[in-house]
């Protein structure tokens, strides 16, 4: 079984590589700063006894206040897994460093969370819409849409 | 060889593609009338040619041909009636076209969505004369759990002319039959003398 690592010790391992980066963490989940994803993610990718060398996934969530993206890591190599999550507050522009440069399998993902909850991932290398067509009127997951039935 | 440039890059494939389902959209404000010219009894029957009616709607009826159109979880149910347990080779059905151009019946099966839509009106299109179509589930009927949503066709009838509705969610293979002895009915009411 895949060993969750706790939050607070990864917390502890990246504050000491980027003391601004983490703003919380709880048992499972560490909190980092929107700027820093793509430095956080190669130091986790490639720091000895880390080294998320997959990642499970990538989602959204809309707090009505602020958008949280939502990362699952997992070390093939050395069997743990985190979770990361970023909060984004600009409504009207959220942007996030895209992480297809370490994870071929973030290209899809987010896509998908560009398409349906209107986040943009710079350096993405073909950023558009994956689900719906292309020129479709907002992004259908996020709370304050209102269906165009 | 030669290598031949594409004509379109991706996003002017996308933006034909948003263009074609976005008329379809504007088009399919009303449902297609139910094709129920065939209700009307026998008055229309010439008795002249009622023998050939007789024939060719029982060589249709025991042929029917469906094109492969599995969109969601309706397609299992439809599978299964097409395997050995519900076995529809019995009424000569069994032939899960994968070409259009050679199928009599389009099955809909499952939830259509707008992107789905333009690709199955195509297939419809390209499907020869005599052919009928058939609502298979709640979705395909209505949009069924997902009426609401930005996604999805609220019932196929929007975009093509339905002539079975089978209700269910999915319907078991039992009722689906029974929705395609009622379309071969129907089918044995027609005339070879009237455009559907």
């Amino acid at each position: 079984m895949t060993e969750a690592l706790s939050g607070e010790d990864v917390a502890k391992q990246i504050g000491e590589r980027f003391p601004n980066a983490v703003t919380d963490f709880d048992e499972t989940a560490v909190f980092i700063r929107g700027e820093d994803v793509l430095d956080v993610a190669r130091f986790l990718k490639e720091a000895p006894g880390l080294e998320f060398d997959y990642l499970t996934s990538i989602t959204a969530v809309d707090y009505s206040e602020h958008f949280e993206v939502v990362y699952h890591l997992t070390s093939i190599k050395n069997n743990h897994s985190i979770v990361l999550k970023v909060r984004c507050y600009d409504r009207d522009n959220p942007r996030l460093p895209s992480v297809v440069s370490l994870w071929q399998g973030a290209d899809f993902q987010e896509r998908e969370v560009y398409d349906l909850m209107g986040i943009a991932f710079d350096g993405h290398p073909n950023l558009k819409r994956i689900f719906l067509w292309h020129g479709f009127a907002g992004h259908p997951l996020r709370k304050d849409f209102q269906g165009n039935v | 060889m030669e290598i031949v440039e594409r004509p379109y890059s991706s996003d002017e494939l996308d933006a034909i593609e948003a263009a074609e389902i976005e008329a379809l959209r504007k088009a399919s404000r009303e449902p297609y009338p139910d094709p129920i010219e065939w209700s009307e009894e026998d008055i229309e029957r010439n008795v002249v040619i009622s023998s050939v009616d007789h024939l060719i709607d029982w060589c249709r009826r025991f042929s029917v041909w469906p094109v492969n159109c599995g969109l969601a979880c309706c397609a299992f149910e439809m599978i299964g009636l097409a395997a050995s347990r519900f076995d529809i080779s019995r009424f000569g059905m069994e032939l899960f076209r994968a070409s259009p151009r050679q199928a009599d019946l389009l099955l809909v099966a499952g939830t259509l969505t707008w992107k789905m839509a333009p690709a199955l009106k195509r297939i419809y299109d390209q499907m020869p004369e005599p052919k009928w179509v058939v609502a298979m589930g709640s979705c395909a009927i209505s949009g069924g759990p997902f009426r609401d949503s930005y996604s999805v066709v609220n019932g196929v009838n929007l975009i093509l002319p339905v002539d079975v509705y089978i209700p269910g969610c999915p319907p078991r293979p039992e009722a689906l039959m029974h929705g395609l002895i009622l379309l071969h009915q129907k089918i044995s009411k027609e005339t070879v003398l009237k455009k559907r």
